[in-house]
């Protein structure tokens, strides 16, 4: 494994790294570019989306501490951390592969045979073959546990049969990694599950684009009837496909497998809003003049102000002691609710113009607020609703006695 | 926008924060909260007299006068465990008396008085009167200078323990501006305190008419140092108040979960309905959010802009977390909330009590948009 940078090789890497992305960064290609992963909706931007990471992939920035035998670049980390850097500097578009190198390639590399991982992980690095995930299912949405979509063993093969939604690029993906049902019979919900990294483009999977809320796609609900798929394709045992898809969400954090680099969301920069306040008007003066939104605009920036300094304090013990896990806990509520609240706050700067969207040349900054808007809802639902998100906090951080 | 701080601590903070958090616990359960209600001095000499001998009065004062030399960051954990524990003493009034007298008074006038505040020597300020309003500046209460003498004339209301201390700040005007006398209060006349009736049980407010009284100019900060006083005044006021409202905030939310925790109806634990237990947590995270913003506002504290941001943002959400949780403890409560015995109608007074002593959590975000959007 490479050592850690001299002070004077991360100075040089981090030069190069942000002239490269400061000479082939496109931000504005003449289309909307997707801020998540789970935005991507023409051919345009994904064709576009996927070439980009490509191309971050080919010069070394993504991937760079991923082992070189599988294709990446074999350095330490504090090297990736440097490019990612340079990418949010020159405000980057997204990486594309969110599911292959976030969640699948972690999980090859950390249990994945030799063989997997030489199969794997270069084409997902390249963007040559994209991953998506099927967890969430019609009827269990917040109820992941419950998962009942059927896969039955045959000889050498699984047969499948089921269906799974939210599925983002799932029209367009070469895998899956699929959380299905080997075991009816179990002890507990758990116990039944089984892991599979499933081929997407073979007879009896369908799948068929969802459009969302923002008249946009980005999902597809995924249908699998009779789907065979080889016995090679179930990872971690049979049984243990609750523990699998639950280790591919503490990749994130990048303890066990080093971080790929790069980002697959772009965080909405709230104090953009602040601006488009502070700019705007109302009845011909500045809009922040009118009592009523300077009191929620204050009383916004307290809140933001709150999350951001939270974030820091959740690090302080000394400030931590009497419910460690509130903080960590309640993040993902309170953030994804204050960004909803906030981007529907900014529909009332705009007076008149809050009637126009996406696509006239009327829209205020094209649509994006209105997008914003209507897209903020799928964090306050995807990964477990804000409702759910009480009952976690309720239970776990205040000791309440759970809802079921 | 660069007026936004952080948040830190420093190790003598937190050391106090242990040692408060035990000392207000233990000595300030309940009972003796609800027994010192209908006490005429309304707290325990006792425990007053451990709190100067702690050292704690003299946290913020310097050195030079007997302090301990640290600052107004290394009271807020002490002040919020007051508040989580409802334990009521001057120690804020007299802090804030101190703060004041660092503010505007002369090198004799901190002389003569904090090293007996930094020993235990209760205070407070003089500052509202019949107007009711939150401007500090908006005052009648008037001087006459005569040779070396200053004749005082009005009322001021809500001063906080008056029948305590030795030593009242009041705020004047004398040829239209405002000053501050220093007044002892043994100067006044018998019958100058009334003991006003007010929404907090567990405080003693008074006041004061000063009809008559009469000072040495001496005994006036000087003129040009009025707006850095009223200036300080609002700043450790924001701070120490949102240190006890937050405090108390945590303590409103624990109690109404031990009853969330215990209570049964139609077979169940009540928390275990989404219908208590969602706003439970959403009150939850609003207390989390003021104390982030408190020891943020410890930690800014003496920064030029940062601080009053930090302490506005500090004061609003303590006070809008602080009114909330209490609200809906009573109603959480049932019929038990509606009776005097059930601690959440103390927490929701208290937080009445603040609101009204430094301008509401509104009236904090009309200050502080202020500074952050002209």
């Amino acid at each position: 494994m490479a050592g850690k940078p001299s002070a004077a090789e991360l100075k040089d890497y981090t030069e190069q790294a942000d002239a490269w992305f400061k000479e082939n960064t496109v931000r504005d290609p003449g289309f909307m570019l997707p801020l998540t992963f789970m935005e991507v909706s023409t051919d345009q931007q994904f064709d576009f989306l996927r070439d980009w990471q490509r191309k971050v992939y080919e010069a070394g920035y993504l991937g760079a501490s991923w082992p070189k035998e599988y294709g990446g670049g074999g350095l330490h980390s504090d090297y990736q951390r440097a490019a990612t850097r340079a990418m949010k500097k020159y405000d980057a578009p997204i990486m594309l592969n969110a599911i292959g190198n976030g969640w699948a390639g972690p999980l090859i590399l950390d249990l994945g045979t030799e063989e997997q991982k030489q199969k794997y992980i270069k084409p997902m690095l390249s963007a040559e073959d994209i991953w998506c995930q099927g967890f969430s299912e019609p009827e269990n949405g917040s109820d992941l546990g419950n998962a009942q979509l059927k896969a039955v063993k045959d000889g050498d093969d699984y047969v499948l049969n089921g269906s799974k939604i939210w599925t983002s690029l799932g029209d367009r993906a070469k895998y899956m990694i699929l959380l299905a049902r080997t075991d009816f019979d179990a002890p507990n919900k758990y116990a039944g599950l089984s892991f599979f990294l499933s081929p997407m483009k073979i007879d009896g999977i369908t799948t068929s684009r969802i459009k969302k809320l923002t008249g946009e796609y980005g999902f597809v609900q995924t249908f699998f009837t009779d789907a065979r798929i080889s016995a090679d394709c179930l990872f971690g045992g049979e049984g243990n496909g609750w523990s699998m898809a639950m280790k591919t969400l503490e990749y994130e954090r990048g303890a066990k497998v080093k971080p790929v680099g790069g980002f697959f969301v772009k965080e909405l920069d709230v104090m953009e809003i602040v601006e488009l306040a502070k700019t705007s008007l109302r009845n011909g003066k500045p809009l922040l003049d009118d009592p009523v939104m300077r009191d929620k605009m204050t009383q916004y920036m307290i809140d933001i102000q709150a999350l951001n300094l939270n974030n820091i304090r959740r690090r302080m013990p000394q400030l931590m002691q009497d419910r460690p896990m509130g903080l960590p806990l309640m993040n993902k509520l309170a953030r994804t609710e204050l960004i909803r609240e906030l981007t529907e706050f900014s529909l009332a700067f705009q007076g008149t113009k809050a009637g126009y969207y996406v696509g006239d040349e009327n829209a205020v900054d094209d649509g994006y607020w209105h997008r914003s808007y209507l897209n903020s809802f799928s964090a306050t639902i995807g990964g477990g609703t804000s409702e759910i998100q009480r009952n976690i906090v309720g239970e776990h951080a205040l000791g309440l006695p759970k809802t079921r | 926008m660069d007026n936004l701080g952080t948040i830190g601590t420093t190790e003598e903070q937190i050391e106090l924060l242990d040692v408060a958090t035990n000392f207000c616990r233990d000595k300030s359960p309940v009972d003796k909260v609800r027994g010192l209600i209908d006490d005429d001095l309304g707290y325990d000499p006792s425990i007053w007299k451990e709190i100067g001998e702690l050292g704690w009065l003299a946290i913020a004062i310097p050195e030079a006068h007997d302090g301990v030399g640290l600052s107004m960051a290394e009271v807020v954990p002490i002040a919020e465990q007051m508040g989580r524990n409802l334990m009521s003493t001057p120690f804020g009034s007299t802090t804030l008396a101190a703060q004041a007298l660092l503010a505007g008074g002369s090198e004799a006038q901190q002389a003569q008085w904090l090293p007996k505040i930094a020993a235990g020597t209760a205070a407070t300020l003089a500052l509202r009167e019949e107007n009711g309003d939150w401007d500090l500046s908006n005052i009648d209460v008037t001087g006459a200078v005569s040779g070396d003498t200053v004749t005082l004339s009005g009322k001021k209301q809500l001063v906080q323990w008056a029948a305590s201390v030795d030593l009242i700040i009041a705020s004047v005007k004398i040829d239209d501006m405002v000053r501050f006398a220093l007044i002892e209060r043994s100067a006044l006349a018998d019958g100058a305190l009334r003991r006003e009736t007010v929404i907090d049980e567990t405080t003693r407010s008074y006041e004061v008419t000063l009809d008559g009284v009469t000072v040495s100019v001496d005994a006036l900060f000087d003129a040009d140092r009025t707006r850095e006083t009223l200036e300080k005044i609002e700043l450790a006021a924001g701070l120490i108040h949102a240190a006890e409202m937050t405090g108390g905030a945590q303590a409103v939310i624990d109690y109404t979960l031990e009853y969330l925790k215990t209570r049964k109806q139609f077979g169940k634990i009540i928390g275990s309905y989404q219908a208590l237990k969602h706003p439970t947590v959403n009150n939850y995270v609003e207390y989390e959010k003021a104390r982030t913003h408190l020891y943020s506002a410890a930690h800014s504290w003496g920064e030029q802009g940062r601080g009053e941001v930090a302490v506005l943002m500090a004061a609003a959400q303590a006070h809008s977390s602080y009114a909330t949780a209490a609200d809906r403890s009573i109603q959480f409560h049932g019929g038990f909330g509606f009776t005097h015995d059930c601690d959440a109608q103390l927490h929701r007074r208290k937080a009445i009590m603040g609101g009204a002593l430094i301008g509401d959590a509104a009236y904090q975000r009309s200050k502080l948009a202020n500074l952050l959007f002209d």
